[in-house]
């Protein structure tokens, strides 16, 4: 979500590292964006491409700017494409995480939000085990604060980026047939490419098995006017799910689903729902296979399939420091959003 | 002192007794603690010398309120409430009985614990306060407690809330062994297996906001197995809170069929969906945009806030006398307790100051009759914990309480007389409120708007 700040506080109006007026934004999830916006997000992206590819990977766009990373949870890929694109856009970037820091000595996310605003940072990028923190964090924050996955509910910039692999591959995202395979019951993921999705016109199928699904998405709720998935389809049956599919999203299964008596065993899970190179056979002959990582090879995705022609799962990984310089500048720079 | 003068005319006012089907303008005398009459208004009374007036005109007349569940958290949890606070604030919801729940620090599972609360109550109470003893020792779901002690400590029936009694066969003990001491088992309805973790309603909104659901069924499971238990053991069961259309379901058939089974329900789970988590106040589309006000932490409560449709089902049964009672299951906490994110926020919403002015939203709706809400706030809990309150038939208890049906005014939770300002309703406009709370012939509360006439000399 990217709102408007309404919370201005007088006393931290003042300094040189205050945006323009009236353009304070947050990205919290996808949910409220127009398609206009993701699509000025992903032409941004592109020339944001670009700049990667030079020989010297370096723009003055952000200098100036302070970005601090805050992550409670462990991060490879995110963490790492934030801070390379913070650098590359000549932010500064402070990279924080729970070990280590004063969240080891139990402080609250409350008193951490309280002591970043002190700092006056212009960017806070959080990740965070619990759904919704980004957002208690925007209530007490002047800085922008990017959502880079909370808990159950939102991961915005990873559908960003499974937006533009989809886009620079396919032209387009409208009118395909993109198929999420896995624990959409957990997935921050799963959640945020949904509104993504929606709403640049692809036509979604969730599949997995049935105890991994929301129940409210097996009943008549979701033929509710007004309902933001009701477009969507679920199909218990990988082989059918595939079929005449553009792009197929693996999703990561945690472990914990097998504890949690979500699945039998993992084993079976693999038989029944991981994709592999005769299910793969089904969908359109250019599928792209995406997995936003880290990959359980063998379990929800054959290693031959990870690793093979129709994969793009390290394209996905490049594709995400362009995604996440392309938000990075549209927050700091409100005044030529959707330039 | 004006407020414990020993002779008072309430004069006016429109009385709703439901105990005596009573609803008309009169007059009430208080003499010695005690109602000495009602006169219908107009009819030739003259009330003796040296009493004091108060003009209840446009305003209703009713028993004092009872509420059967309520965290008043001493011993143990002072920083949330304190038997101070929490008769206080009681007061000034128009409640002059509370009945106080065990789960305090120690908990209330032995006849000594029971005695400190009352005699703390009696010190420091403003209102009448009547404990709940534990089910089991120390509140772990394992062993009996001494009911029998409890009973003659002066317990008003048995529970374990906030944990539910997990094992069927103390349950089925407990059922039965409370039987020969007259007093009901309360149990908290959740089936902690489908609980595991949970921390709002399950559901599209749950769905949208990545949080673990907990479903409808896992209270109406528990309250399946509790029914089974009482018809069993012929003890007598009184679920807490329930909130699901589910269980409400369940209840009626077992009243069908004789089962000695009641229930309550809150205020919120009357007047608020799972939408407040949304941090709006349910109307409106279901798939509103997330507001700065998403995750609300205080609308976390246990039971979740259900459904639109649990809601209306919840309201039908109270007007049907499916449900026996509101009880206010005022949970107050600090607000470290809700300065957090939503799955580490404390359970619990602080009711006793805002439950008559939530409810008269279903009066003025047109979904629930006035005397039906007073009687499910005072002759009703009352029988539940037969006592002689909640009635104002002559002799009885002056416990009586003054309300504007149509006053409106803004939830402003620093005027709360509680230490838990936890609320989703701050800054809501209500409309009705208690103007004054007499306990025993005492005033305890009282606005400053009524009008008053001492007596000469």
């Amino acid at each position: 979500m990217i709102k408007a700040r309404e919370l201005a506080k007088p006393q931290a109006q003042s300094g040189h590292t205050q945006p323009a007026k009236g353009g304070r934004r947050h990205l919290l999830d996808l949910d409220d964006l127009s398609r206009a916006e993701i699509e000025t997000l992903l032409s941004t992206a592109k020339t944001m491409q670009e700049v990667l590819h030079r020989d010297i990977k370096k723009v003055p766009t952000l200098r100036g700017k302070t970005i601090i990373t805050l992550f409670y949870e462990a991060s490879t890929r995110t963490r790492v494409s934030f801070e390379q694109a913070g650098k590359v856009l000549s932010a500064d970037v402070i990279n924080v995480s729970s070990s280590g820091s004063s969240v080891e000595k139990g402080e609250s996310l409350y008193n951490t939000a309280k002591t970043l605003q002190a700092m006056n940072a212009d960017i806070i990028v959080i990740r965070h085990p619990h759904s919704g923190a980004p957002y208690l964090m925007s209530h007490f924050l002047d800085s922008c604060v990017i959502n880079a996955g909370d808990g159950s509910h939102a991961h915005p910039t990873q559908a960003l980026l499974d937006l533009y692999t989809l886009q620079q591959h396919l032209g387009t995202v409208e009118g395909l047939k993109v198929v999420m395979v896995g624990d959409i019951l957990y997935s921050r993921v799963a959640r945020s490419n949904l509104w993504g999705l929606t709403k640049m016109g692809a036509q979604v199928v969730l599949c997995g098995p049935l105890t991994l699904i929301p129940l409210d998405f097996l009943t008549a709720y979701r033929n509710r006017e007004g309902h933001p998935f009701a477009s969507i389809e679920v199909e218990t049956n990988v082989e059918r799910a595939l079929e005449g599919a553009d792009a197929v999203m693996v999703l990561r299964l945690q472990r914990e689903r097998q504890q949690a008596g979500h699945l039998p065993s993992l084993r079976e899970y693999s038989q029944v729902y991981g994709i592999n190179q005769k299910r793969l056979a089904l969908a359109k002959p250019n599928v792209l296979v995406l997995h936003p990582g880290p990959m359980n090879e063998g379990i929800e995705i054959d290693p031959e399939v990870a690793h093979g022609a129709h994969s793009v799962i390290e394209e996905q990984v490049n594709n995400g420091v362009a995604v996440r310089m392309a938000v990075l500048y549209q927050l700091a720079t409100p005044s030529r959003e959707g330039s | 002192m004006l407020d414990n003068h020993l002779l008072w005319l309430i004069k006016g006012g429109r009385v709703l007794d439901p105990s005596q089907g009573l609803d008309q303008v009169g007059n009430i005398l208080v003499k010695d603690g005690k109602v000495a009459w009602i006169k219908k208004h107009g009819a030739a009374t003259s009330p003796p010398d040296n009493c004091h007036t108060l003009d209840a005109k446009g305003l209703i007349v009713c028993p004092g309120f009872i509420d059967l569940h309520c965290h008043l958290r001493e011993p143990g949890y002072e920083d949330k409430e304190t038997i101070a606070t929490g008769t206080m604030a009681a007061a000034r919801g128009g409640f002059t009985t509370v009945c106080a729940m065990p789960n305090t620090n120690p908990p209330l599972d032995n006849g000594p614990t029971v005695e400190f609360v009352k005699r703390k109550a009696q010190e420091e109470g403003v209102v009448r306060v009547i404990p709940v003893g534990c089910i089991t020792k120390g509140r772990l779901g394992n062993q009996m407690a001494e009911m029998a002690e409890l009973a003659r400590a002066g317990v008003v029936g048995f529970s374990d809330d906030g944990s539910p009694l997990a094992d069927s066969n103390i349950m089925r003990s407990a059922l039965s062994y409370s039987r020969s001491l007259g007093l009901p088992i309360i149990n908290h309805c959740e089936d902690p297996d489908l609980f595991r973790g949970g921390a709002m309603n399950e559901g599209w909104v749950s769905t949208r906001l990545g949080l673990k659901g907990i479903p409808t069924t896992a209270e109406a499971t528990m309250a399946s197995r509790d029914i089974a238990l009482a018809e069993l053991t012929g003890g007598r069961l009184h679920l807490a809170h329930i909130s699901t259309a589910a269980s409400l379901e369940r209840v009626r058939q077992a009243k069908e069929k004789g089962i000695r089974v009641t229930c309550e329900v809150t205020p919120h789970h009357l007047t608020m969906s799972e939408d407040w988590v949304l941090g709006n106040r349910g109307e409106g589309s279901p798939f509103p945009p997330l507001g700065a006000g998403a995750y609300n932490t205080m609308a976390k409560v246990n039971p979740p806030l259900r459904s639109r449709e649990d809601v209306q089902a919840m309201i039908q049964g109270l007007r049907e006398g499916i449900i026996d009672a509101i009880a206010t299951d005022h949970a107050p906490h600090s607000h470290v307790d809700k300065l957090c994110t939503f799955d580490e926020a404390a359970f619990g919403i602080s009711v006793l100051e805002t439950a008559l002015g939530s409810l008269m939203t279903l009066v003025h709706g047109g979904s629930l009759p006035l005397p039906t809400l007073i009687a499910r706030l005072t002759w009703a809990p009352a029988q539940l914990i037969g006592s002689d309150l909640g009635t104002l038939k002559d002799g009885s208890p002056a416990d009586i309480t003054i309300l504007d049906p149509d006053a409106p005014w803004v939830v402003d939770t620093s005027q709360f007389a509680s230490k838990g300002k936890n609320t989703p309703l701050e800054g809501a406009t209500l409309k009705g409120k208690v103007m004054a709370t007499m306990v025993a012939g005492t005033f305890r509360y009282r606005d400053d708007k009524l009008k008053m006439e001492q007596a000469d000399g």
